[in-house]
Parts: C-alpha cells; sequence; structure tokens
C-alpha cells in the first residue's frame, strides 16, 4: 500500500461556478490503477464527483481522460505511474480535452467525437450483393491491412490530444479519419474513391492533420490514428490521382518531385508548385493559385530583407552530387506493381525478435 | 568525438544561420563533423506519405553514408523532424531482415547497405548534448551564461513523440533536456503550454489558418509567461514560429515580436560566441533585444 494524491478537476455547470481544482489523498497498491484511486475517493469522501466508467479493462473505452496532462484510459494507467510522472508526486486528473465537458470527469461525446465518426459514414457501402449461403468476409491479406483501425474503442484519448482540433474544432479528427480507412481499406466496400474525395475536399479534412503524432502517443489500442490519415492520403494521391483545394494533392507531388529533382528540398518552390498541383507554371499562372502566392508574398519578402534567403537561392537549387542515384532509386521503387509496405502493428516491433516480421505488399497495384 | 553529420534541407535553405552556428559551435564542444553532403532528404513525413518504400531506402541510404565514416560515433542531425523521420525508417529497417534486405538491394549499385548495428545511433544535436557530451561538461565549457535570460524551450513533435520510436524507455528524460540545457549553460527555462505541441508548419500550405493560429497561440502563451525568447532544436518549427511570425500574429489578433533562436546558437552564446558569428542578425523576428541582454552579460 502506498499513499497518493490525487488532484481532480471538478466542474458542474448548473451550479453556475467556474471548474477548480480538489485534492484527495488514497491508498493503494501502485499496480492499481488511477480509476480506482478515482472510485475511492467517490466511495469514502465525495460521491459527488462524476466519473463514467464500466469495464476497468481497456475494452469499453469510458473512462477517457487527461493524466498530469496526457489523454490516457484512467483503468489503464497504473496509479504509481502515473505519480511519478506527477508534478511533486501530485496526479493531476482532467476531462478530456477538444470536448465540451459534462460534469467533472465527463466529457460530451457525443458533441464532438460521435458527431465526427457518423461525418465519415462508419458503415459499409457495398460494392456487390453479399454470397448467399455463407458470411461476407474480407480477405486475410486485407485484414491485415484494417486490423490496426478495427482495433479502435471509441474512447477518444485521440481526440483529447490532437493538436490540429485544438486549434479548428471543426477538424474531422484522428478517430474518424481512422474509422474512414477501415473501410477505405476494406475490399467490400464500393465506394473507395468517394469516401476519398470527400475526405480530400473538406476543408477541415485528411488534409489538416499536421503530423504531431499526438494521437499515436496516446491511443490505448495502438490504432496509430496518424498512421491511417497517412494511408488514407496515400490512396488518394497514388492510387485515385484526386485533386482537391487544399493543396493536399499538390503538397505531396511538390515536395516528392522536388526531392526526385534536386535529392534536397528547394524550399522556394515548394509553395507554387503545391498551389499549381505540382506544377510550377500552373502555381505561377492559375487564378487561385497566383492569389496564393500573393498571400505568401510579405513573408517571402522579409525573407529576403534579413538574408535568410537570397535571390539566388530562391532561384537556383544545388543537385545533390549523386542526384542520378537518388533518381534511380525513385525509379526502381515507381516502376513496382505493388507498394511494398511493413505494418508494424502486424509484424511486431522488437527488434530483438527478427523472426516473425516479414514484409507485405499493400493490397493497392 | 567524431560524428557523421546529416545537416538536413532547411538548415541549408531558409535557415542559413543554423548551419553555420554548427559549424562555429561543433569545435568549442569537440565534435570533429564529417558532413554526409551527397545524402538526401529525409522526407519529413512528405515522402512516407506518398511512399514508405522510397522514404526507407532514401534514409537507409544515408544511414548507410553515415556508417561508412571510419570512426565515427555515430550520427548526428540538426533537425527534429530529420530525427523523427530518420527514426521511423530505422525502426522498420530494424525490425526485419527480408524488409531491410530488399530496401538494402536498391543501395547496391553504390555499393552501400544499411547494416542493422545494436550501438549504431542517429540522434539529435540536443540528444548529444545531454548523452554523448554530458551537462556537466558542458556547464564547464560555459564561458558566459546567460544569467537572467528566460528561454521558452519548443522541441517540434518529431522528437518527443512517439515516444516508444524515440527511445524514451532507456532515455526517459528526452522531453526535459532542452530546460536541462537551459539551466546548464546559466538561463532560466520558461515553463508554458506550448513546449510540446506543434508549430503548424506541416499543414501551412494545406490550412494556412490552422497552421498560423497554431504558431501564434504558443508564441503568445510564451511571451504570456515572461519569457525573452524561444529555443528550438528544429528548423522547420523555426521557419513557422520566427520567418511567419508576424502573419502568425493577425491570426491571433495581438502583437507577438519574440525572438526565436535555434539550440546551436543559444549553445553557442553561452559559449562565448558573438550573436553577429551565430548568424542572428538573418532572423525575421529582430534578436535585438536578447543581444542586449547577452551585452550586458559580457559587460557584467
Amino acid at each position: 500500500m502506498a499513499d497518493y494524491k490525487l488532484k481532480l478537476r471538478r466542474f458542474d455547470p448548473e451550479s453556475g461556478n467556474a471548474a477548480y481544482w480538489a485534492d484527495f489523498d488514497v491508498e493503494l497498491p501502485p499496480e492499481r490503477s488511477v480509476l480506482d484511486g478515482i472510485l475511492q475517493v467517490k466511495d469514502r469522501e465525495d460521491a459527488s464527483i462524476g466519473i463514467r466508467c464500466s469495464c476497468r479493462a481497456a475494452i469499453c473505452g469510458s473512462c477517457g481522460v487527461r493524466i498530469n496532462g496526457k489523454s490516457a484510459l484512467a483503468c489503464n494507467t497504473r496509479i504509481g505511474d502515473a505519480a511519478e510522472r506527477g508534478r511533486d508526486g501530485v496526479i493531476t486528473v482532467e476531462p478530456m480535452g477538444n470536448m465540451p465537458v459534462i460534469k467533472d470527469l465527463i466529457t460530451d461525446m457525443e458533441a464532438v467525437h460521435w458527431k465526427k465518426i457518423r461525418r465519415v459514414v462508419p458503415w459499409l457501402l457495398p460494392k456487390e450483393e453479399a454470397p448467399e449461403g455463407r458470411e461476407y468476409i474480407v480477405p486475410a491479406e486485407a485484414m491485415l491491412d484494417v486490423t490496426q483501425a478495427m482495433a479502435c474503442i471509441q474512447c477518444g484519448a485521440c481526440v483529447s490530444a490532437c493538436l490540429s482540433m485544438e486549434v479548428d474544432p471543426e477538424f474531422i479528427g484522428p478517430a474518424a479519419l481512422a474509422k474512414a480507412y477501415r473501410f477505405v481499406g476494406d475490399p467490400r466496400d464500393g465506394a473507395h474513391e468517394e469516401r476519398l474525395a470527400d475526405l480530400a475536399a473538406d476543408e477541415h479534412g485528411m488534409y489538416d492533420c499536421t503530423h504531431c503524432f499526438a494521437c499515436i502517443e496516446v491511443c490505448p489500442k495502438e490504432v496509430a490514428p496518424m498512421s491511417q490519415i497517412m494511408r488514407l492520403r496515400r490512396k488518394a494521391t497514388g492510387d485515385y490521382g484526386i485533386k482537391d483545394d487544399n493543396n493536399g494533392y499538390g503538397h505531396e507531388k511538390a515536395f516528392v518531385g522536388l526531392i526526385e529533382k534536386y535529392g534536397t528540398l528547394h524550399e522556394a518552390q515548394l509553395l507554387p508548385r503545391s498551389f499549381g498541383q505540382g506544377s510550377l507554371i500552373r502555381g505561377q499562372t492559375e487564378p487561385k493559385a497566383v492569389k496564393q502566392l500573393v498571400e505568401s508574398l510579405p513573408t517571402g519578402v522579409r525573407g529576403l530583407r534579413t538574408g535568410k534567403i537570397t535571390p539566388r537561392k530562391a532561384l537556383l537549387h544545388p543537385k545533390l552530387p549523386d542526384q542520378k542515384q537518388v533518381r534511380r532509386i525513385f525509379k526502381e521503387i515507381h516502376s513496382h506493381d505493388e507498394r511494398l509496405e511493413l505494418n508494424l502493428y502486424i509484424v511486431g516491433e522488437n527488434p530483438a525478435d527478427e523472426e516473425g516480421a516479414t514484409a507485405e505488399g499493400s493490397q493497392e497495384s | 568525438m567524431k560524428l557523421a553529420y546529416w545537416p538536413g534541407c532547411v538548415s541549408r535553405g531558409f535557415t542559413p544561420e543554423l548551419h553555420g552556428s554548427v559549424a562555429k559551435v561543433a569545435p568549442l564542444l569537440d565534435l570533429d563533423l564529417v558532413e554526409l553532403d551527397r545524402a538526401a532528404c529525409c522526407g519529413a513525413g512528405v515522402v512516407a506519405e506518398h511512399n514508405q518504400e522510397l522514404v526507407d531506402a532514401l534514409n537507409a541510404r544515408t544511414f548507410a553514408m553515415a556508417q561508412a565514416v571510419e570512426g565515427a560515433a555515430g550520427m548526428m542531425n540538426i533537425c527534429s523532424t530529420c530525427q523523427g523521420a530518420q527514426s521511423e525508417c530505422q525502426e522498420r529497417l530494424d525490425a526485419s531482415p527480408e524488409y531491410r534486405a530488399e530496401v538494402n538491394s536498391h543501395l547496391k549499385p553504390e555499393s552501400l547497405s544499411y547494416e542493422r548495428q545494436g550501438d549504431w545511433w542517429n540522434k539529435n544535436f540536443l540528444w548529444i548534448l545531454v548523452e554523448e557530451i554530458g551537462l556537466d561538461a558542458l556547464r564547464d565549457k560555459v564561458k558566459r551564461p546567460l544569467d537572467g535570460l528566460r528561454i521558452a524551450p519548443f522541441y517540434g513533435c518529431y522528437i518527443v513523440r512517439p515516444t516508444k520510436r524515440l527511445g524514451f524507455d532507456q532515455h526517459p528524460e528526452r522531453d526535459q533536456y532542452i530546460e536541462q540545457v537551459i539551466e546548464a549553460i546559466g538561463g532560466e527555462a520558461v515553463d508554458y503550454a506550448g513546449a510540446r505541441k506543434c508549430c503548424g508548419f506541416p499543414v501551412i500550405t494545406m490550412n494556412r489558418t490552422t497552421s498560423l493560429r497554431q504558431a501564434g497561440r504558443h508564441l503568445a502563451d510564451a511571451i504570456d509567461a515572461g519569457a525573452d525568447c524561444l529555443v528550438t532544436p528544429c528548423p522547420l518549427c523555426h521557419l513557422n514560429l520566427d520567418m511567419q511570425q508576424p502573419a502568425a500574429a493577425s491570426y491571433v489578433e495581438r502583437d507577438l515580436d519574440i525572438p526565436v533562436l535555434h539550440l546551436p546558437q543559444m549553445v553557442g552564446l553561452a559559449l562565448g560566441l558573438e550573436p553577429k558569428e551565430l548568424g542572428m542578425g538573418k532572423h525575421v523576428v529582430s534578436t535585438r533585444d536578447v543581444q542586449r541582454k547577452i551585452a550586458q552579460l559580457a559587460a557584467a
């Protein structure tokens, strides 16, 4: 048994009072959970504390909170570990972020999480009639690809941690986009291209992920939502060539094209090429692209004024000494019929155990 | 200590002051750097989004070049994004000999091959400072303690998440290193909300509003916490926090005007280098207030 200090965020909207912190002492063995600690306080000191929980085994996804600022399931976090990470040993527990608070540690999952999940049409749109007399199953190879997205328990931890949603509440977000990949990667679904085109066209869609890894870090089930978002983008541009108005397609084409040409990034060309769907000429002539270029102009001028950017650097970019070799690698890999991918969720990632790891080709050709 | 050195693209592009300050600082820290001038871009997450095998091949090539540098203890990068993007590739390459062989097949014409060696590493300058040089050794080298300078750390996402991939099991304090370095060189680390959040740079072309609201908010938080400047080990963060700062101000509807130092610049100041030698005139947001404080330190 050990003594722990819990600092809980309390809030009751009906009281008319602002949220406040309340301190409690609990006594538990270190291997018990933060949820056990909260329930002990509720049992012994204050029954009015609001917390949502059910299974206590990281399956139901009900007890998502922020522990010492980090989104997690309270039942899946050892109280001893939390105390080690807490400032001065104090464990802070707050409701999840990016969602309205109903009471104390209970957030309104309906207002944000479920609304966004519904946004991506989270059901199968079959491309053919289901076979009669047997189960309509996903082929094993394709199952490998969607298993990771299917592991989601809808706890909302990733939504709570999402740094893009923090400044743009309308961003579809990590959980819903991972759910979208679950169907885009499912060969039984007949609406892959429509789904991707929809998510690419949305101003708050799949191109608004800022690569911050917060969702990957907090997910209790290793769904790696950001990796699923990258897969959506890869399929949208690589397999379907979907051009969007958010420069998602253009940015990828521009960046990859510049590395193929020069080996390192020619920054001065990245913006115009991104605005021109990968083309420098389109980026400097199409009205919409020019408008965006003009918007970015003051930044460039400031760079020139401080000597950060020189006219020479803006116009000329040296190729790597062995750029021919880099181009050869691009050509070799782009000529594959299948993209070679290694998903560590499937093969394991323990470098000591090399036996089980094999590369799986992706299903799209 | 001899190191294979990957400077990245942006340090030789829009943040030349970073590349220059590393060149000045390295000898003072007894770092013998062998620049990998034939290596290609790490992909910055974008090539990975396009094609995994391609980004793994480009970085395996860089690693192979680094492994071929005779007598090098490891490889150094100076960009959080390079660190994260390359660690992601290294994790895959190390996980499967079959996959590694497939990727290495693209390097054969150059007689290169990335070998999984248990003790070979690729570390950001920040990690080198703390883990290889050591905070005590750094403290001994300080010529001008940055006494009274209030510095807000800005890590960059790629160097702090995901912790599982970035060696936090062995080095659990990697998300505290900037504070530790600031304290070792006599400055005061400022605690504020944005230190480990996203600068917004990756979406600057896709969603300018989200991007600059992120940058603006963190800069404003640092100002409100009383910081004199920010410091970052990531030149991409620097682009959004410094170069885009005047634009970011309009997205958060307030004045910002807070200088952002590159990590090697901050260390260089403490090691006695002059602001000019560290390219501190090449920032969009003027560093004159920091320079004035440094000059006062010298006079004191």
